[in-house]
């Protein structure tokens, strides 16, 4: 038996803590204010690459939003890099981290400005399609729920090791689909948490 | 050193569906989660340097003008791997209640006093030993709708990161002997004992300030063990 600390549910309340100035409304006066360690938007000024925005909704078993989750984004720069601890990162995208956290709003709805992350290495020497890995915590999740956003208009999802793991009748629930906001792409991706079409969540 | 990160390590976890606590019920996934590799996706994760912190940002009875009411406390304690090893340079978050129950979010409406002096969230960076200290006043109980006369036992919410995205745990501490743990379906929630157990924190006498401050301890141990050519063979 492994001595690992248990998780325990993120309760509705983090937002003051995790995710101050996300989309949650929490602030009964502005007496009270806390500071945002990480923030919802991941573009930093040295950031090469498509610039681009993030939304969906996370919705429950009844399909009705979840208005107190904290969705956690972890991704590589756009040449296909993770800014981790141990590796050596060259410059471009020395400031970029790769890491985000956005709040739920009233709506269920969360966001995120990035950039289209790169392909980057995968199993057996592999290259994995451009993706973002998910996290999600909520009120009535006892321990986190990992996903993964994939984009529709790359090409290299058909041979992404990844993606071939999971029944082909379900891959389109872990692809995000693009349109334009003016000049801006957005790529929205609803989280199903349970029941009809239900997000593929991944076992790691 | 190169990390593993054995599944069976989350046993000990609470199911995604534990219908003891209600909201689990329409919040857990009902078709079973796809086993995959850990990738470099999964096997790296977000760095955060001693800059992510600034100064008294552990300590959460001075970011008002006044200090809060409550009991003041010392809570601290190291981040280990599965192996033991320290891990050094990991953000941790907290966030709680105030003395009186009271949560600083316009959600939560326990009839209970704010306390203009008191939000309720820190952050500290662990050192090259894997410890953190924080100060701050022990969290009331509080009423919760999940069943008839239930209430929260005090604890502390707890945001830990780790060497990888694989190690990321959101956790809550509490505190010794509570006499609510019998009744909480959150706690609970842990089936095994010894692991329900490691949620506590300890008393800890020797790190006491005298006239000044309890304190208490609360280690906490992350997935990862060394990965050596003998598991390679193993598995």
């Amino acid at each position: 038996m492994s001595d690992i600390t248990p998780s325990q549910t993120v309760g509705p309340f983090f937002a003051y803590g995790l995710a101050p100035h996300s989309r949650c409304d929490w602030q009964p006066s502005k007496d009270y204010d806390s500071k945002e360690t990480v923030s919802a938007n991941l573009i930093t000024p040295d950031a090469t690459g498509t610039k681009i925005h993030i939304e969906g909704s996370i919705l429950d078993g009844d399909g009705k939003p979840i208005n107190d989750a904290m969705i956690e984004i972890w991704q590589a720069d756009a040449q296909g890099r993770y800014a981790h601890a141990r590796g050596e990162k060259p410059r471009p995208n020395a400031k970029f981290t790769g890491f985000g956290r956005s709040a739920t709003d009233k709506q269920g709805v969360y966001s995120f400005d990035t950039v289209k992350p790169g392909m980057v290495p995968g199993p057996a020497g592999k290259p994995q399609a451009p993706h973002i890995v998910v996290c999600i915590f909520s009120r009535g999740m006892l321990r986190q729920i990992y996903t993964r956003i994939y984009f529709a208009d790359e090409a290299a999802n058909s041979a992404d090791p990844i993606l071939a793991m999971v029944p082909a009748d379900r891959r389109a629930t872990l692809i995000a689909h693009k349109e334009m906001r003016g000049e801006l792409p957005v790529y929205r991706f609803d989280i199903r948490v349970q029941g009809e079409n239900e997000t593929v969540f991944f076992d790691i | 050193m190169t990390y593993m990160y054995p599944r069976e390590s989350l046993n000990v976890y609470p199911k995604h569906l534990s219908p003891e606590y209600k909201s689990t019920v329409k919040r857990s996934p009902s078709k079973p989660l796809i086993i995959v590799p850990h990738t470099l996706s999964e096997l790296t994760g977000p760095a955060f340097g001693h800059d992510a912190v600034q100064e008294g940002d552990n300590d959460l009875t001075k970011q008002h003008k006044g200090e809060p009411l409550g009991e003041r406390i010392i809570v601290h304690g190291h981040v280990y791997d599965e192996d033991k090893r320290p891990i050094a340079d990991t953000l941790v978050e907290i966030w709680q209640a105030n003395a009186c129950g009271r949560y600083v979010h316009n959600v939560d409406q326990h009839p209970a006093p704010l306390d203009p002096n008191f939000t309720g969230a820190g952050r500290a960076v662990t050192d090259k030993n894997g410890h953190y200290r924080f100060v701050t006043v022990k969290p009331g109980a509080y009423p919760w709708g999940n069943h008839p006369n239930a209430w929260r036992p005090n604890h502390i919410h707890f945001s830990v990161f780790g060497q990888s995205f694989v190690t990321r745990l959101v956790t809550q501490m509490y505190f010794p002997g509570d006499p609510l743990f019998p009744f909480d379906p959150i706690f609970n929630s842990v089936t095994d004992e010894k692991a329900r157990l490691r949620m506590v924190s300890s008393f800890d006498l020797d790190n006491t300030i005298p006239d000044w401050a309890l304190c208490f301890r609360f280690d906490i141990v992350l997935r990862g063990r060394e990965q050596t050519p003998v598991n390679v063979e193993k598995h």
